[in-house]
């Protein structure tokens, strides 16, 4: 091939703190051509190009321009080098008109003269066939057409290439059909694109030539024409089997948690979860497995207790519980482990003690009529963090001087206690270091062989092939497939958390 | 070049939230020579006849102790609802709350026996300000309207409800003036020391920090509302019920602020006026900023206040420096305090480029 890349990012290297998030990756991008950056969440993809658009430095490793070395410390730098990015999350003003969003920061001198930035506009919307009128106002149109302002913005500014960040993700259908359209329009006009993405046929579609992550590191290169959905799906997820834990303790027993015909709306309103349905057993640990963003979040949401099914029922050991509320899924003896540690795990600012008994302070034995009883949760506390091995200077310290997985055992301590029946660990292992994660892993082991049911939400497959005795693979909110531990085939799960019925 | 960035610190030893305040307080007098310097006036002798103002009489030191009891009850309000992260700027209304209350009570409670007329202006007054604390309490769970904007236009609303009372319903007969009928002698707060004006508003403001010191540390209403207030959605997720807590925390932040009108009706005008608070809701604010949220903090800083209210008006005299000069530095404090708190979690880093 005789073309010259426009863009090559030569053995970029990545840290943050003790987690190398891109490892000598390279990464070359030509004139009139999308190229996808494919791989699961913590991949490295979005590091890999906020590294191309001046947002992180990186450690070491070479950025060319059109051949030339460069080095981008910021944004600004990259704007100027005539590369755009385009985040999940627009960065729009909601209140004011697209043409004045396109002129934020390109205004140029004092005064600003908005019938030739009209015209501009206009002329560029012409070119491109993007159909936005200048004039109204942001916050009426729908999301599809604030990403066409978004493309908008980066053209006004000359951008040669953008970056998009898992565009698709917000999108509806038809709406993915247009963008994928207008970027197609796009290459034809002597653009290229970096398409990030985790969606196999997006990528199919889309693409002339796909580069697979996988963390952190490259792990494969294809042009469209060579390659297949199902090779995709397991450069993508196919990392050597680890050797299943050991575990003792008889078959699965009762029921626990039968979740009946679930179905969840999300936050923007759409079905994210449906017909969902699931026995769970004690002594057993099923695994949902899937590609962040089918319906996960919104399953263990609502077994959390922190949003309302729109459809279905939630029975726990054979009396139904209402939905919607934490406080009936905490009472019904239901361990929860959230996603997201900091943010509805635990209260930073407040000690190790505070936090162990923050689900558990207004019922005996830590309080009685109203009043807190000090010295019980003092000592209750002390013991809690002996018995998880809670590495902290002492129980009065705040927990956010704590390192992740000492957070967690922290959630752990609380969440086992009373030795609940029902475990919902959602990636319970997100951001942990090999040593924390060995022991959240044993933990759940040791709650199983005592007898509790566990469903563990992750989008770590290897996690799910580690602990689970049933998998099941959610994709778009629906069950693609079930598989039990004893046959388990990794190929099948990666073609079904791609969408592909097998 | 040389730049700065503001980067997130270790966390601080407990004594720094001693160490801060005091230090807020010495940079709030440095700051604060600057207008005293504008205004002419002589640093030296501007300071210290302020300290005299304050302490140097016993007449004086007195009349410190008794401006300090609301603003150790507004102050207290104001701290008991940051707590939770309940952003209650209407301290100031709910004092008047507690204030028209306390006056009906003792103007029109005749039929009552003299013995429950004070505790009866006492409770309701609580629970006037409490009441009119807990309604945006209730639009900001229950309709997430911000609490910010809701309790400080509250305040207004109240004002304009005592200015129809006071120039209507409530007026004294035959006066011109905005002003209710004398509330009888039941209803007056025992004096501390006679011939004086120190009241027990003084001894029962303190005891109720102790109270909110208690309720704060010992009780399960005081730790749900600690982690509301540090991290609303762990609470939530954990299966606190926040929107009592905030609710809960309301009503006891307006009742305080409450009681605050029913010491200034009770013990220090026995009528209801226009101008009975001059903007000890807001003071409140300050003050429980400055006192780190904190019960005795807040008693502290309230005193603080009060003798930089008094005082500047001795200070105004001897030096002839405005006395708004309180305003002023009230207002330095706050922001100093605001920067302190800043520097409790984070440090400037100076950078060479």
């Amino acid at each position: 091939m005789d073309r010259h890349p426009v863009i090559e990012m030569i053995d970029i290297t990545k840290r943050f703190g003790d987690v190398t998030a891109s490892s000598e990756v390279c990464f070359s991008l030509f004139p009139n051509e999308i190229c996808a950056l494919l791989g699961e969440n913590g991949a490295g993809k979005t590091t890999l190009m906020n590294i191309l658009f001046g947002y992180y430095s990186c450690d070491s490793g070479e950025i060319r321009i059109d051949g030339k070395a460069v080095r981008l410390s910021s944004p600004k730098d990259a704007i100027a080098h005539g590369i755009s990015m385009i985040h999940q999350h627009f960065t729009l003003v909601p209140s004011q008109s697209v043409l004045e969003n396109v002129m934020i920061g390109v205004e140029g001198g004092f005064f600003l003269d908005k019938k030739k930035a009209k015209q501009r506009l206009l002329a560029i919307e012409a070119q491109f066939g993007l159909d936005l009128d200048p004039d109204a106002m942001v916050f009426t149109l729908p999301i599809g057409q604030q990403q066409k302002l978004e493309i908008l913005k980066a053209l006004y500014r000359e951008a040669k290439i953008l970056i998009m960040d898992e565009p698709t993700a917000v999108l509806a259908p038809i709406e993915t059909k247009e963008l994928f359209t207008t970027l197609k329009v796009l290459v034809e006009h002597g653009r290229s694109v970096v398409f990030i993405s985790h969606k196999l046929h997006e990528v199919m579609e889309i693409s002339d030539r796909i580069l697979v992550l996988r963390g952190g590191r490259n792990v494969a290169e294809r042009r469209k024409p060579e390659t297949t959905i199902a090779e995709l799906a397991s450069l993508m997820v196919g990392r050597e089997l680890l050797e299943r834990l050991d575990c003792t303790g008889g078959e699965a027993g009762k029921t626990v948690l039968q979740v009946d015909r679930l179905r969840v709306r999300n936050a923007k309103g759409l079905v994210a979860l449906d017909e969902f349905s699931l026995d769970l057993k004690e002594r057993e640990i099923i695994g949902i497995a899937g590609v962040t963003g089918n319906g996960q979040t919104e399953l263990s949401d609502v077994l959390f207790g922190i949003a309302r099914p729109e459809a279905g029922t939630i029975v726990i050991d054979g009396k139904p519980v209402a939905t919607g509320s934490p406080i009936s899924m905490i009472e019904a003896g239901m361990a929860r482990i959230p996603e997201d540690r900091i943010t509805t795990g635990v209260c930073m600012d407040l000690s190790v003690m505070d936090n162990l008994v923050l689900r558990d302070h207004d019922k005996r034995p830590f309080s009685s009529m109203g009043l807190i009883h000090g010295r019980k949760i003092r000592s209750y506390a002390m013991e809690r963090v002996r018995q998880f091995q809670v590495k902290t200077d002492g129980i009065d310290v705040a927990i956010k001087s704590l390192s992740g997985g000492n957070v967690q055992k922290v959630i752990l301590a609380r969440e086992l206690a009373g030795e609940p029946k029902i475990i919902i660990a959602c990636k319970p292992t997100r951001g942990l270091d090999v040593g924390a994660m060995e022991t959240v892993h044993q933990t759940m082991l040791r709650q199983k062989e005592r007898g509790a049911g566990i469903l563990l939400v992750s989008d770590d497959l290897d996690e799910v092939f580690l602990l689970s005795d049933r998998v099941i693979v959610l994709y778009e909110g629906r069950i693609m497939g079930e598989m039990s531990a004893k046959s388990l085939d990794r190929d099948r799960i990666g073609l079904w958390m791609s969408g592909v019925a097998s | 070049m040389i730049g700065l960035s503001i980067v997130k610190r270790k966390p601080l030893p407990t004594r720094f939230k001693v160490i801060l305040p005091v230090a807020a307080i010495v940079v709030t007098i440095l700051i604060g020579s600057i207008p005293i310097l504008l205004a002419g006036g002589n640093l030296l002798k501007a300071y210290s006849s302020l300290l005299h103002g304050a302490l140097g009489t016993r007449f004086n030191f007195l009349e410190t102790l008794v401006k300090a009891s609301p603003l150790i009850l507004t102050g207290l309000s104001v701290s008991f609802a940051f707590r939770a992260r309940f952003w209650n700027i209407g301290a100031e209304g709910q004092l008047f709350a507690g204030a028209i209350v306390a006056t009906a009570v003792g103007v029109y409670g005749t039929w009552l026996p003299p013995a429950l007329v004070l505790p009866a202006c006492v409770v309701l007054g609580f629970l006037a300000g409490g009441i009119w604390a807990a309604i945006p309490a209730f639009l900001k769970t229950k309709l997430k309207v911000d609490d910010v904007v809701t309790t400080l236009l509250m305040n207004y609303i109240m004002i304009h409800i005592m200015g129809f009372l006071l120039y209507g319903p409530m007026q004294a007969a035959g006066s011109s003036w905005p002003r209710s009928e004398p509330i009888m002698e039941a209803a007056h707060y025992p004096t501390l020391l006679a011939h004086t004006r120190l009241h027990v508003g003084l001894v029962f403001a303190i005891v109720l920090a102790l109270a909110i010191w208690f309720i704060n540390t010992r009780t399960v209403l005081g730790y749900s509302a600690k982690c509301v207030g540090t991290n609303i959605q762990a609470a939530y997720f954990n299966g606190i019920n926040t929107d009592m807590t905030i609710l809960k925390t309301a009503l006891i932040s307006g009742g305080l602020a409450g009681l605050a009108g029913v010491g200034e009706v009770c013990a220090i005008h026995y009528h209801l006026l226009m101008d009975i608070s001059p903007g000890y809701g807001y003071t409140g604010i300050v003050i429980a900023m400055l006192g780190n949220l904190h019960p005795i903090g807040v008693v502290l800083s309230a005193f603080f206040f009060s003798c930089i209210a008094i005082g500047s008006q001795t200070m105004s005299r001897m030096t002839g420096i405005p006395v708004y000069i309180e305003g002023v530095i009230e207002g330095i404090a706050l922001m100093v305090m605001l920067v302190a708190l800043l520097f409790m979690e984070y440090r400037i880093r100076w950078t060479r480029k």
